[in-house]
């Protein structure tokens, strides 16, 4: 073993199957050392399953699975250096929060009085200290999730697994919980894998970000990476909000496309995958609004207006279907019902393929 | 795997090479062979084939030798692994199949082979030696093949799955594959199929004629006593049990004895008593003769007195089921249903009772087996009421002693409660009904609505008070002279059984302490086993997946569904002659309760269990923990009330049974029971009778010190109920 690969998580042509159900179609993906790796899909798409198999909750059908840079495929549960937080906390109900905590510590035949130090420390570092003694009952929703991370932050694994961890929070707390996570995971340098279905969530916490669908890759990259070069109107679609716009792409190099929307010539700053029928991806806030001005522009009407005290999101309805648009706000904001002028920002537009058309 | 294998390797080869192999006249325990290792009888396997002309013991030490190349040798682990499985399998296999081919006579089988060999001498049935070897092969074998990735590559759960595979198949299919075979035994010798299929299909098992004004066939009467006893049962249960959790009732703690107390009875007695209160000279028939002239009439004697009896008997049983069942249902639920604008009806109606729906099926199944399959009762009340288990009895024991008709019999009774099965498992479905999450619940339980507490108080109070009519009677009669004739009190019946002597030491010279004894410490080893391979196969069930889990959850309800009767004599049948020869021993009686009492534990675990969210095991499995180490500090701690129902259970049926041990006593080892039907068959009523108060008494206190040691799941804030108003 290679000593700059410890926490590493390496699979290898793995497929997991469910009797006839494929969970994982040969899943091949690398997963570096220290960084914190959101697996993001809808439900359905096999993240749980592989972060299950990282744990070996399942076994692979075929395909080799290697932590730390060693072949752990024939590895149980028990022997891998990996640990998780679940969903549904999963705190034994019948053991005080120190002892919960503590728990992975002793059943690896640690002294108790060591074990319960290591556990005080961590209940500190996720800010329970002092909170032991009582059961997980007792607790808020929030600091049960905390408890649920100490647990597993305490056995120092090499690999740490979190499965949707925030589901159960609320919006608030989510946002406090994540950050507390992805500080103790820089902080402590582990080798996180994370799984959830929320996009936000992943672009706040990641390094990298491994986008499934239908039980393989869809996309992986930064964060950054995949919001502003999606390969797919899924991808487009699922990471921020998007506007798909059907386009004619007429021709196209490596910088620029030459595009028509609704029977009018774009170009655009980016190259195209090859003519044809396309989308056109434009964020939300790269779309303008302003009044009717009889000018080239495109034109539609406002059907909602939803004021965010910074912004204001609009939906217009026109010929290129139905828009969603962020704004600042103005001093008069359009309200539902007026007629309004379109214009695109192209900068940071892309052209996408739909896949199902591309050979 | 390496480290597990070898260690298992070097226990199998001293059982080979250091303890008799054959079963010696000094029992299973003694360890009168170490220091006369040598002699005839005493040998050890490599003994006796160098020895004593045993020579086709000596394969198996190649074997062992073999395995032990295997362990030294720089092979791949995953051929190695491979390699340990095929050779330890075979060498199993072999061990099986010289133990059955060679009897006490000799070879039964290619006699010509063995002689040349000088064994014609045979063998007697196989002894500690013998058991040492197989069991660590056993686990040599499942060590090599959770290697091989079987069980997501965990040692202990396919060692646990093994093992139960094991003593099923020795202990449940070998003894009933002997009386299987003889339902098709046809007079004279040989086997035919016309003969099994006349006497099934016959009017005396399928007949209808109740419905017409005649006499239904036995199966047909179980039938029907067995889904009135269910349904009866799981609702009285119920009632007790929502009294018991869900109400402020004072007297909590005096309902449990009391409805535990039936449980704790053998069941001629509660015949009696109800003979006693009902019969033509009974005393509530008295009081109704004497004060409104109702006519004495024999109606206890009939589907009236047995359902009576089986109410009495069962309606704990469902209790039991039923009280962890009900408190598992998460407050949040009901919470949820209240703050949705439900009353406490529609709450307990839409929410609380489909959640208790895999409790309801199990207790009515338990319900509905134990009555089809108990013979106590009918045997006492069952008058021309013909159910299978009597006529299954009476075939054997009756005075043309018939084994094809009780076979045939036993396939219509097992046809039966492996349909109840089935018909449970379709209509739970794969539901899930997890309610004890790993998410802390803090809520509160609903109050029951007035009319399901009414309804609960309304059936089971006055149910309350029958029962302790019924035993005050028992009591009452330990104490006269002569029953129903002579009421003058007297101690007479307690100082025969129980006397002691104090003159030179303590001399015990009761009549009843020999098998007194015998009982406490048989039940004693007996429920801990019980529990032990109860809960183990029920966590297989709800916690592992491995390929032929139906066919494994099949076979450890097979032994609940075969009365004990049959069970009896097939054990009989089975062990009483090589390879494995226990007729006599304690063993065998240790044996006949762990199997017949096991399903109660499966069935009380795996609804326990299936309330428990799956990840709590899986937190414990990734935080370094093996599945031992869960299942102990996680797992157990969480089964609390369903450990003690099957500990309780299994120690208190292993004291009250009678059907199954009645074939298996012996001179040296009798049970209380048998002693007891042996003086209910003298006349000595009133001996019969205080012997039984006595051991009532007995395990009362045995199941309260239980319930103390081990005590509730603490999980939620203590005081659960809701204020009232």
């Amino acid at each position: 073993m290679k000593n700059n690969d410890k926490g590493s998580v390496h699979f290898e042509g793995v497929v997991k199957k469910y009797g006839e159900v494929t969970a994982l179609k040969k899943l091949d993906l690398t997963i570096e050392p220290g960084k914190l790796v959101t697996l993001l899909g809808p439900s359905g798409c096999g993240k749980t399953t592989t972060l299950r198999l990282i744990a070996r909750l399942e076994s692979a059908t075929s395909g080799r699975i290697f932590i730390g840079g060693r072949d752990v495929t024939h590895l149980s549960a028990t022997y891998r250096a990996v640990s998780m937080v679940f969903q549904s906390y999963a705190l034994f109900p019948h053991m005080s929060v120190l002892e919960n905590v503590a728990y992975g510590l002793t059943v690896k035949s640690l002294p108790k009085k060591i074990a319960h130090e290591k556990a005080e420390h961590g209940l500190e570092l996720v800010g329970l200290g002092g909170f032991g003694a009582r059961l997980p009952s007792e607790l808020s929703g929030g600091q049960q999730q905390r408890v649920a991370v100490a647990r597993a932050i305490v056995l120092e694994p090499e690999v740490l697994l979190l499965d949707e961890p925030l589901s159960n929070l609320d919006a608030k707390l989510r946002r406090l919980v994540r950050e507390e996570i992805r500080q103790i995971q820089q902080e402590l340098g582990l080798t996180a894998v994370y799984v959830t279905h929320d996009q936000e969530e992943a672009m706040a916490v990641s390094d990298h970000i491994i986008v499934m669908q239908n039980a393989e890759i869809a996309q992986q990259g930064t964060p950054r990476d995949l919001y502003e070069m999606p390969n797919s109107c899924f991808i487009a679609d699922f990471i921020g909000d998007a506007n798909l716009i059907d386009c004619e792409v007429r021709s196209a190099n490596d910088e620029q496309s030459n595009i028509v929307v609704s029977s009018r010539p774009l170009s655009v700053a980016c190259k195209a995958k090859n003519t044809g029928p396309s989308k056109l991806v434009v964020r939300p806030h790269d779309i303008s609004l302003s009044p009717p001005n009889g000018a080239q522009d495109f034109t539609g009407s406002v059907s909602y207006a939803a004021y965010l005290g910074n912004k204001i999101q609009y939906t217009v309805a026109g010929e290129l279907g139905e828009l969603f648009v962020v704004c600042d706000v103005t001093k008069d904001p359009f309200a539902p019902g007026d007629d309004v002028s379109i214009r695109f920002d192209l900068s940071a537009a892309r052209i996408v393929t739909e896949e199902t058309g591309s050979p | 795997m390496k480290r597990t294998a070898s260690l298992w390797l070097l226990v199998g080869l001293a059982g080979y090479c250091l303890p008799p192999w054959y079963m010696t006249d000094s029992g299973f325990w003694s360890f009168s062979w170490v220091f006369d290792f040598t002699a005839d009888d005493n040998g050890s396997a490599l003994l006796m084939g160098t020895l004593h002309g045993k020579t086709w013991l000596l394969p198996i030490f190649l074997g062992f030798a073999a395995l032990a190349a295997i362990q030294v040798l720089p092979i791949h682990q995953v051929s190695a692994a491979r390699l340990l499985v095929a050779v330890a399998s075979l060498l199993l296999a072999y061990t099986a199949l010289q133990g059955l081919v060679i009897v006490r006579d000799g070879p039964r089988l290619l006699a010509g082979m063995f002689t040349n060999l000088g064994a014609g001498g045979g063998q007697a049935g196989l002894g500690a030696g013998a058991f040492v070897s197989c069991l660590s092969l056993l686990f040599v074998l499942t060590t090599g093949l959770s290697f091989l990735g079987k069980g997501r590559g965990d040692a202990f759960i396919i060692g646990t799955i093994g093992l139960i595979v094991a003593l099923v198949g020795i202990f449940v299919f070998f003894p009933v594959a002997h009386i299987l075979i003889r339902a098709f035994e046809i007079e004279g010798g040989g086997y035919a199929l016309s003969n099994f299929l006349l006497g099934f299909f016959s009017a005396d098992i399928w007949g209808l004629g109740c419905f017409v004004g005649g006499s239904c066939g036995a199966a047909i009467n179980s039938v029907i006593l067995g889904i009135m006893t269910g349904t009866g049962t799981t609702l009285l249960g119920l009632a007790f049990a929502l009294i018991f959790t869900r109400t402020r009732f004072r007297a909590k703690r005096l309902l449990r004895v009391l409805t535990v107390i039936p449980i704790i009875t053998p069941p001629f007695v509660i015949g009696l008593a109800l003979i006693l209160l009902f019969g033509r000279t009974g005393t509530i028939t008295n009081v109704f003769a004497d004060l409104f002239g109702v006519e004495r009439t024999r109606w206890i004697y009939g589907f009236g007195g047995v359902y009576l009896a089986q109410m009495l008997s069962f309606t704990p049983i469902a209790f039991l089921v039923l009280i962890g069942v009900v408190e598992g249902v998460s407050p949040s639920m009901e919470e949820a249903s209240q703050t949705l604008d439900a009353d406490c009806w529609q709450t307990f109606r839409y929410v609380s009772l489909p959640l208790m729906r895999p409790g309801l099926a199990n207790a009515f199944l338990l319900g509905f087996i134990e009555s089809i399959a108990d013979f106590g009762n009918p045997l006492v009340l069952g008058g021309n009421f013909n159910v299978l288990s009597t006529e299954i009895y009476f075939a054997i024991i009756g005075t043309v002693a018939d084994p094809a008709k009780a076979a045939i019999l036993s396939i219509a009774l097992l046809s039966l409660t492996l349909g109840a099965f089935f018909v449970q498992r379709k209509w739970l479905g794969k539901k899930s009904y997890a309610t004890v999450t790993g998410k802390a619940d803090s809520g509160q339980h609903a109050t029951l609505s007035p009319l399901v507490s009414t309804a609960c108080y309304a059936t089971a109070l006055p149910w309350a008070v029958f029962t302790v009519v019924v035993y005050s009677m028992i009591l009452f009669g330990s104490f006269v002279k002569l029953w129903g004739y002579n009421h003058s009190f007297t101690f007479d019946h307690y100082r025969r059984a129980f006397s002691i002597d104090f003159t030179n030491g303590i001399r015990w010279t009761g009549v009843a302490w020999d098998s007194y004894f015998t009982t406490l410490t048989i039940s004693t080893i007996a429920a801990p086993l019980t529990a032990l391979v109860g809960l183990a196969t029920a966590y297989l069930l709800v916690r592992q997946k491995f390929a032929g889990k139906d066919a494994f959850e099949f076979s450890t309800m097979l032994s609940f569904a075969i009365p004990g009767t049959v069970i009896g004599v097939s054990y009989i049948m089975a062990f009483n002659f090589p390879p494995i020869e226990l007729t006599g021993t304690s063993i065998i009686l240790i044996v006949v309760f762990v199997f017949r009492n096991m399903p109660v534990g499966v069935r009380g675990g795996v609804a326990a269990m299936s309330q428990l969210d799956k990840s709590l095991d899986e937190a414990s499995i990734t935080l370094g923990a093996n599945s031992f180490t869960t299942v102990r500090r996680v797992i157990a701690p969480l089964l609390g009330p369903a450990i003690l129902a099957a500990l309780t259970y299994s120690f208190v049926r292993a004291i009250t049974s009678v059907s199954a041990v009645i074939f298996l006593v012996s001179a040296k080892h009798n049970m209380a029971t048998s002693f007891i039907v042996g003086r209910v068959e003298n006349g000595e009523f009133g001996l019969a009778i205080a012997y039984s108060a006595v051991l009532i008494v007995t395990m009362l206190t045995a199941i309260l010190l239980l319930q103390a040691a081990i005590g509730t799941r603490k999980l939620r804030r203590a005081n659960r109920l809701q204020p009232v108003g």
